[in-house]
């Protein structure tokens, strides 16, 4: 089968802007995702440069612009593409070749928000014990892959994303309010409470429409503002 | 190497996957100068694909003790493992599982608040009797947890990552110590040196060397192609676990966790095939031998589907709510790449390139040890190796499911101490680097650059793998395996000429392939050359021709020399640190 793609080429060794390239590509009975098909591709034309690692949907590396929507390259099934498939880098974060961005502003948010069980009690010297229902409550938040999807389809990252600590960020924010072994709940409002961190978030959703993990920042984001409200009162 | 710029750390560690987070946070808490390179973002390290569980007789669910798991791996190891080592790893299992949950990481629970743990194959209790519940699991993405765990706890200790730094060679002076390592910056292209008292490698597997694995694309064995080119050899890689259950045609992993929670393999017959094979663990046998009962299943004309050449992993009895509660990504996986959704259909899976059990050899301290005259177990001073680029060697022939993540934890940590104590009190200063330190790597760029003439990397490693697929798999005989030996030596040579059309500096993911081939070549030589060598059966070299195993001969570790292309031996090590030694016996489940 032969397809026809339309991606998003700039080399700052070489190019003076970026322009979009036109691919036929002849795909092989077993290439079923679109990483399939740009592995092909490249077997052709190693000049392209993308990210991938694990081509099951886990590791987080091949997040792209892919008709217009992020989304994972290897869980993305290539026949069902619109043709000619536009492949763009993720918007919004700088582009450093190609399909790789630079994505130093979005991991500098997620590391902003304390990404770690803060608790200063002795710990026993067994297991800190949890209710299977208290651990339910991180389902749903633990398995982000920081693909950074979410937050470079979010237009409040976009125009702020030195402020607004956006949909990854906050999705991890409560992962760690809503484990109860973690005691800095307090400290971790306080980190938020800013006109931008939080309260960017005007409940687009795009990061829901596009998560590859089903998971649902929005709903995170609401319950810590339920939070913030809860603590004024 | 004048115009090689150069940074100077007290440790250095390449690879960001379990092993080198755990050893990192341990020489980040100490107060060590420490950098850890990477050659992708920490949390897309391959560890983060693991999906069914970490072992540790915590006792949780079932009686348990760490002399049982201790026999377990023993046996799995098919007696080839080292034994102070395996007590090692499971004497110390179940602390540092405690450690990892007290880092926070999300374990699934049981109704007394402690951590959940699940049936795997070759986990029994009283010494071989029955299944026992072991493994540590958090859902089917014990990975995924842990390693968000370990780089979570980094941010916290503030531990310095080199992200999108490839390693390219190991540096040793004269005296054949490590002083450091050379690495390319992927976004400017620049080689550096970086300087060193101490250097690990976590570098993690290389299954990319098969044409159908469960590995990532970055798996390409970079540590033992560095340690292979600086005269480091490398141990046991013959040894090449193949998971029973990949799915058919992707080759992504199902874990062994769905065996665990109760699935069954079966034929086209629809019959349970494994309790003609092991009337006792039946589908939880050890992987190595569950992976032969398969592929006796196809070669025999069971194979389910129209090629017949696959076998069925039925899970739909469990009941949606066990799947979707225990097992929700193997549905997804399962719907993504199979086509099929498992609480209805059952899952065409085959045994697929896993694990890679040899390595860079090394104690269970994690230093680096080759032979020096008399002693095969000399120091190589600076140099340390941890998890699945190391052979400790706690996995021998064969290792148990749960067993690798335990190993990143244990020997990450048990190496960074090691580490901190050398720095501390051994090598307190930096030793010179050599004059020629960058040479190599900037010779091999430098080839890369100017090389015309040459084949496409894409169809160089598509002939490594294929080569390695076709000869060194679940069965082997003298034959076929002498054949790959020639055709794998042919290949080598064109590895030499490898070129790429991308010549800019930034982002050069074709550069970057090269010289991964370059690494694959190493270990693809190394396997074969071992596989070809050893004629017995044990554990995952299982030889058509000589099917039994053989004690008196052959429980000894293979070291493969990659410069004279030959192969030394040393033995295994049979006393244990307090408890009884384990003699051989059958191997029957």
């Amino acid at each position: 089968m032969k397809m026809h793609f339309k991606i998003y080429r700039y080399d700052p060794d070489r190019d003076e802007k970026p322009y979009m390239k036109d691919y036929d590509v002849e795909l092989e009975p077993s290439d079923k995702k679109l990483l399939d098909a740009l592995v092909r591709l490249k077997a052709v034309d190693d000049t392209l440069s993308f990210r991938r690692s694990c081509r099951e949907g886990v590791c987080g590396s091949d997040a792209m612009n892919i008709n217009g929507k992020n989304g994972l390259a290897c869980v993305t099934d290539v026949a069902d593409l619109k043709q000619p498939v536009e492949i763009r880098p993720l918007p919004g974060l700088p582009v450093i070749r190609d399909l790789v961005v630079d994505m130093t502003q979005f991991f500098k948010q997620y590391n902003s928000i304390k990404p770690y069980v803060i608790n200063d009690t002795v710990p026993p010297e067994h297991e800190r014990l949890q209710s299977p229902k208290d651990r339910e409550e991180l389902d749903g938040l633990y398995e982000c892959i920081l693909c950074a999807c979410c937050s470079t389809s979010c237009p409040s990252f976009w125009w702020n994303p030195d402020k607004f600590v956006g949909p990854a960020g906050l999705l991890a924010a409560y992962r760690f309010i809503a484990d109860t072994r973690d005691t800095a709940i307090n400290e971790r409002l306080d980190n938020l409470e800013d006109p931008y961190r939080l309260f960017r978030c005007h409940s687009i959703m795009n990061c829901v429409d596009v998560c590859p993990k089903h998971l649902n920042p929005t709903k995170a984001i609401g319950k810590i503002k339920d939070l913030m409200v809860k603590r004024i009162a | 190497m004048a115009n090689v710029a150069k940074r100077q750390f007290d440790a250095v560690i390449v690879g960001a996957g379990g092993a080198g987070m755990r050893a990192a946070l341990q020489l980040s808490e100490a107060g060590i100068k420490t950098a850890v390179l990477s050659k992708v973002f920490p949390t897309r390290s391959h560890t983060v694909a693991a999906q069914g569980g970490i072992s540790a007789s915590l006792g949780n669910v079932q009686e348990d003790h760490w002399q049982w798991h201790m026999y377990d791996t023993v046996k799995g190891s098919d007696w080839l493992g080292d034994q102070d080592a395996i007590e090692f790893m499971c004497k110390t299992a179940p602390e540092a599982i405690i450690e990892l949950e007290h880092f926070g990481m999300p374990f699934d629970r049981v109704e007394s608040g402690r951590i959940y743990q699940r049936p795997f194959g070759g986990h029994t209790s009283n010494f071989g009797e029955k299944p026992v519940q072991r493994a540590c699991a958090a859902a089917d993405r014990t990975g995924h947890a842990l390693l968000h765990t370990l780089y979570q706890r980094n941010v916290r200790a503030n531990t310095q990552f080199f992200v999108e730094w490839m390693a390219l060679d190991l540096i040793r002076d004269a005296d054949g110590d490590v002083v450091g390592v050379t690495a390319l910056e992927m976004e400017t292209g620049e080689v550096y040196i970086f300087h060193a008292k101490a250097v690990l490698f976590a570098t993690g597997g290389s299954g990319r060397i098969y044409a159908a694995s469960t590995n990532a694309f970055i798996n390409t064995g970079d540590g033992l192609g560095m340690s292979a080119r600086a005269g480091i050899p490398l141990e046991d890689m013959e040894f090449w676990q193949f998971h029973p259950t990949g799915v058919h045609g992707a080759g992504v992993l199902i874990t062994e966790g769905v065996r665990g929670e109760g699935g069954i393999l079966l034929n086209a017959n629809g019959e349970r095939f494994m309790e003609r094979y092991a009337p006792n663990l039946k589908d939880l046998a050890p992987r190595d031998f569950v992976s032969r009962c398969m592929a006796l299943e196809v070669l025999e004309g069971r194979g389910a589907g129209k090629n017949k050449d696959h076998v069925l992993l039925k899970l739909d009895h469990l009941g949606p709510d066990v799947i979707n509660h225990r097992l929700p990504s193997i549905r997804e996986i399962a719907i993504k790449f199979a086509g099929v959704d498992p609480t209805k259909d059952p899952i065409p899976v085959i045994p697929t390139c896993h694990y890679q059990m040899g390595g860079i050899p090394t104690n269970y301290h994690g230093e680096v040890t080759i032979p020096k005259g008399d002693d095969l177990e000399a120091r190589v001073n600076g140099f340390y190796a941890a998890g699945e680029c190391a052979c400790a060697s706690v996995h021998g022939a064969n290792r148990l499911g749960t067993n690798s993540l335990l190993d990143l934890v244990v020997f990450g940590k048990s190496s960074g101490d090691a580490m901190v104590n050398f720095i501390r009190k051994e090598q307190t200063s930096f030793k010179p680097l050599p004059a020629d330190a960058a040479d190599r790597s900037l010779s091999r760029i430098a080839r890369l650059d100017a090389q015309t003439g040459g084949e496409e990397v894409a169809v160089v490693r598509a002939a490594i793998q294929t080569v390695i697929q076709s000869r060194a798999g679940v069965f082997r005989n003298s034959e076929n395996m002498a054949k790959g030996v020639s055709e794998i030596k042919e290949v080598a040579e064109r590895v030499k000429r490898t070129q790429t059309k991308d010549k800019s500096k930034v982002w050069n993911t074709a550069r970057v392939e090269a010289l991964e081939t370059d690494n694959l070549i190493e270990v693809a030589v190394a396997t074969m050359l071992s596989a070809e060598n050893r004629k017995e059966s044990r554990g995952a070299h299982s030889h058509d021709d000589f099917t039994d195993r053989d004690d008196k001969v052959w429980m000894r570790h293979t070291l493969f020399h990659s410069a004279e292309r030959n192969i030394t031996y040393k033995p295994v090590h049979q006393k244990p640190l307090t408890v009884d030694y384990i003699p051989p016996k059958e191997r029957t489940f």
